[in-house]
């Protein structure tokens, strides 16, 4: 495992393109960055020890590199995009006037089975990806980079109470997103 | 008392910054009363597992 051929990066590479599409949205951005990580990696394959996977490994690398360029276009202007009406529009619908649920979650059967079965993660996907960009990506900073909040706040230049709101709105849509089209609650 | 569009942001926090003791005595109040929201806790629970697992199901 400690000699890390080049070929072999290459071979996870659809892997880290996913990974980064879910983050940037972006195929080109998502090209850009995996290739950056390959060529990080193979430069310090010598640096790299049997004691994690070489997925795990690229993993890492890719992460730093997708925090590196969110942080460059934090700069840029065009990236505080307004947030859109559609999930405030979503939090109505779910409670009622008084607060209480319009429709109480009803239970999941067998969420646990769920992570062993290739299409869940498929609906997983799509369902990360129907959120507004914003809130995906907060999202996922929190969720799979493991950041703070208090760094995400600064990534993305908001305060913590707003990041709490979009966390919140992000975990009630996917929640809603999965219930509908993976546990079959559908009504 | 607290409603459970209230209680939902709570428990979403919990997620996300430390939660005090009174918050904490006010979300375990309304989770006896509420089936809704104690499928909803677990579920949020759930969400926090599948996404953390997601970088070696891709």
């Amino acid at each position: 495992m400690s000699d890390i051929d080049p070929e072999a990066l290459q071979a996870h590479r659809s892997h880290l393109i996913r990974y980064a599409m879910l983050q940037l949205r972006d195929p080109n951005l998502a090209e850009d960055v995996v290739q950056e990580t390959l060529v990080a990696a193979i430069e310090s394959r010598a640096k790299f020890a049997a004691q994690s996977s070489p997925r795990t490994w690229l993993v890492g690398i890719l992460k730093h590199k997708i925090i590196d360029l969110l942080r460059k276009r934090a700069r840029e202007p065009q990236l505080n995009v307004a947030e859109g009406e559609d999930e405030n529009e979503l939090v109505d619908a779910l409670f009622k006037e008084n607060g209480h649920w319009a429709d109480p979650p009803q239970s999941w059967n067998a969420p646990e089975q769920s992570l062993e079965n290739a299409h869940f993660w498929k609906i997983f996907e799509q369902c990360n990806q129907r959120m507004p960009l914003n809130t995906a990506r907060a999202f996922m900073m929190r969720e799979f980079m493991d950041m703070t909040t208090d760094e995400i706040c600064q990534e993305l230049g908001i305060s913590s109470t707003n990041c709490w709101v979009i966390l919140h709105r992000a975990r009630l849509a996917l929640r809603e997103c999965l219930d509908m089209n993976w546990f079959g609650n559908a009504r | 008392m607290l409603d459970c569009k209230h209680n939902t942001e709570l428990l979403s926090q919990s997620y996300d910054r430390p939660i005090t003791l009174r918050e904490r005595i006010a979300m375990r109040m309304h989770l006896l009363m509420c089936r809704g929201c104690r499928n909803f806790e677990k579920q949020l629970a759930f969400l926090r597992k599948a996404a953390r697992e997601l970088p070696r199901k891709l």
